[in-house]
């Protein structure tokens, strides 16, 4: 039975808000000790996708078990054993950094003398011990976030799900969250991680699947994305619109793929020297200029391109405005 | 229309309620008050007593007696319950939405094994606990004041903790369906201060216009008014039977509408 050993299973499942189809019916499935990744811009899917995991939100069509479990049906039992850190932070304000823990461990009825100790241990693990008696509303972004995490493990959660959980955070702090996740990762908890960052996806998740407008575009691990869609190297390069196809025409063999990001032009190559060689002799050749140019490793972010034509960015912009709470 | 149908979806079902979890959701409400208990219990106090003063003292040296009472006797027992309604509407309204909506505080209740159902109800619990307690406080000032005639006085607790239910029901029942702050004050002008002056706290209903006189009857605070006032002078009888019941009756078949809309609200 190697199917029922996955951790959660989503058959063709839809959510629709009203009449708006927010999950257009995407299959996936999570396995144990796995960190898989729901990659996407703003307003994909990703959030409507993950509140019908941990329960919040029905499932309007298709079936979605969690632990083997029907999520409709039994919750209660799911919920006990999965940890979540939501997109929006739901900290209680009113109360300090160790009673928002202590608290949170009476909603799971976590007996007295094991909540302190769990706590005690969550506040070491989250390097929140200096803080602890503060009060949540005093607390910065990044502490806010480290605190959310923490207590999505007062559970010891088999599952543990992530929101875009380092959204917002400067550099450091997002590199702290990154360690403790790897951290609990290594310890064998299984993670379902959204994000927009694409360095996240390719830092944390063994296998991601690329959601786009409530729908599946591509699944695999970061590499084979990479790989299967714009190779090792990306050159970018500055040239004006009427010379584009010449340029890509002129070292055609090389390219794999090839997509305009703005004022520039952007070649997908395995071979991304000997590209960047050929294009360059070429256009000294043609006398044609090249304003900019810069050759750097591909990454996720050239396969969203790629999938979409569009990068993340610029759908940012259609930020979810029925959001709703 | 269609609006109001999505709210209620669900009504005539069972609610998903377990107690050790509701009794969680009202321990940390509780853990909350317990910071801010005396700032909190004075600003709901204040008024209360200030009537109490004003009206049984400043006026009551006009009014020579009222249903054969002293005014003061008459009005005290009356400011008990409303002192509890204001208790009650001002947390299950403010302080329901803002834990609802700005502070998404239900949000991560229900992340957990609680349900939806276990919140609301463990707010409803908070909501009548807060009434129950400003009653308590200001039935003590009554006392003090050497006002409640009868052992029976202590009593009435018992109207008290039914009506304030009431108020946490029709106080969510509002928040569920409340765009923002403002609207609250819709409320509290359209419905809770038309109901402390017209309950009977102040004069007896007998004095409104006929046409008017069962207005009273169709709120929970003139039930409490009355009951209160036979309980504090120890003078029951078949009508206070009465009051009972609609109090229970109305409790309950209120309880299940805040339940299922303030989901209704949250859940999409
Ligand atoms: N409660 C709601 N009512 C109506 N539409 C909604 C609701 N929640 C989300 N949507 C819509 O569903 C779509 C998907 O939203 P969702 O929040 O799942 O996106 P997301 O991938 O999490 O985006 P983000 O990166 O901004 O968090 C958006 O177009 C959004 O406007
Ligand atoms: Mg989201």
């Amino acid at each position: 039975m190697a199917q029922t050993d996955n951790i959660v299973e989503a058959r063709n499942i839809v959510k629709k808000f009203a009449e708006f189809v927010a999950v257009n019916g995407i299959n996936f499935a999570v396995k144990p000790g796995e960190c898989f990744g729901l990659l996407g811009p703003n307003g994909a899917g990703k959030t409507s996708t993950v509140r019908m995991i941990y329960g919040f939100s029905p499932v309007t069509a298709g079936s979605l078990k969690v632990f083997g479990r029907d999520i409709m049906t039994d919750a209660r039992k799911i919920k006990a054993r999965i940890g979540i850190v939501s997109q929006d932070d739901n900290l209680d304000p009113d109360l300090s950094v160790r009673e928002n823990l202590m608290v949170y461990a009476g909603y799971f009825r976590i007996a007295r003398e094991l909540a302190r100790q769990r706590t005690e241990e969550i506040l070491e693990f989250m390097d929140l011990r200096d803080k602890a008696e503060e009060v949540v509303d005093h607390l910065s972004g990044g502490l806010r976030r480290r605190l959310t995490l923490g207590r999505a493990l007062i559970n010891q959660p088999e599952l543990l799900i992530l929101d875009e959980p380092t959204t917002g955070l400067d550099p450091y702090a997002r590199h702290l969250v990154w360690q403790r996740l790897r951290k609990l990762k290594q310890a064998g908890t299984t993670m379902l991680l959204t994000t927009h960052y694409l360095e996240e996806a390719s830092q944390l998740c063994d296998r991601l699947i690329v959601i786009y407008r409530g729908e599946i575009l591509e699944e695999g691990t970061p590499l084979e994305l990479i790989e299967r869609h714009v190779g090792k190297d990306a050159l970018e390069l500055g040239v004006v619109p009427e010379q584009r196809e010449a340029v890509t025409d002129s070292a055609a063999h090389l390219v794999k793929a090839s997509q305009t990001l703005g004022d520039d032009l952007v070649l997908f190559s395995n071979h991304g020297r000997e590209l960047s060689t050929a294009v360059n002799e070429w256009a000294e050749r043609q006398g044609i200029p090249l304003s900019y140019q810069r050759l750097r490793p591909a990454n996720l972010e050239d396969v969203f391109l790629k999938l979409t034509g569009e990068t993340l960015e610029a759908t940012q912009n259609e930020r979810d405005a029925g959001g709703g709470w | 229309m269609g609006k109001a149908k999505h709210l209620l979806q669900g009504v005539t079902s069972w609610p998903d309620i377990y107690w050790p979890l509701v009794s969680k959701v009202f321990l940390r409400n509780m853990k909350v008050f317990q910071k801010t208990w005396k700032a909190n219990i004075m600003f709901n106090f204040i008024e209360p007593v200030l009537y109490l003063w004003a009206m049984g003292f400043g006026l009551g040296v006009y009014v020579k007696s009222i249903a054969g009472l002293s005014y003061i006797q008459f009005l005290a027992p009356g400011l008990i319950a409303s002192s509890a309604m204001f208790a009650t509407t001002y947390e299950m309204t403010y302080g329901s939405f803002t834990r609802m909506s700005f502070q998404k505080t239900f949000h991560g209740m229900v992340a957990t094994p609680v349900s939806m159902d276990d919140v609301v109800m463990g707010e409803i619990l908070y909501g009548t606990f807060k009434g129950v307690l400003y009653g308590l406080v200001f039935f003590l000032v009554v006392l003090l004041f050497g006002l409640v005639k009868s052992p029976f006085g202590i009593l009435v607790l018992i109207p008290v903790c039914l009506m304030a239910m009431i108020f946490s029901n029709l106080s969510l029942i509002w928040t569920s369906i409340a765009p923002n702050y403002d609207s609250f004050n819709y409320f509290f002008t359209l419905f809770v201060s038309p109901m402390f002056l017209f309950s009977g706290i102040f004069f007896p209903i007998q004095s409104l216009p006929v046409a008017i006189r069962f207005l009273p009857w169709l709120t929970p605070l003139y039930h409490a008014v009355e009951l209160n006032r036979a309980l504090v002078l120890g003078r029951f009888d078949g009508s206070s039977v009465g009051h009972l019941v609609w109090l229970v009756a109305v409790a309950a078949l209120t309880l299940r509408l805040p339940l299922v809309m303030v989901k209704n609200r949250l859940v999409q």
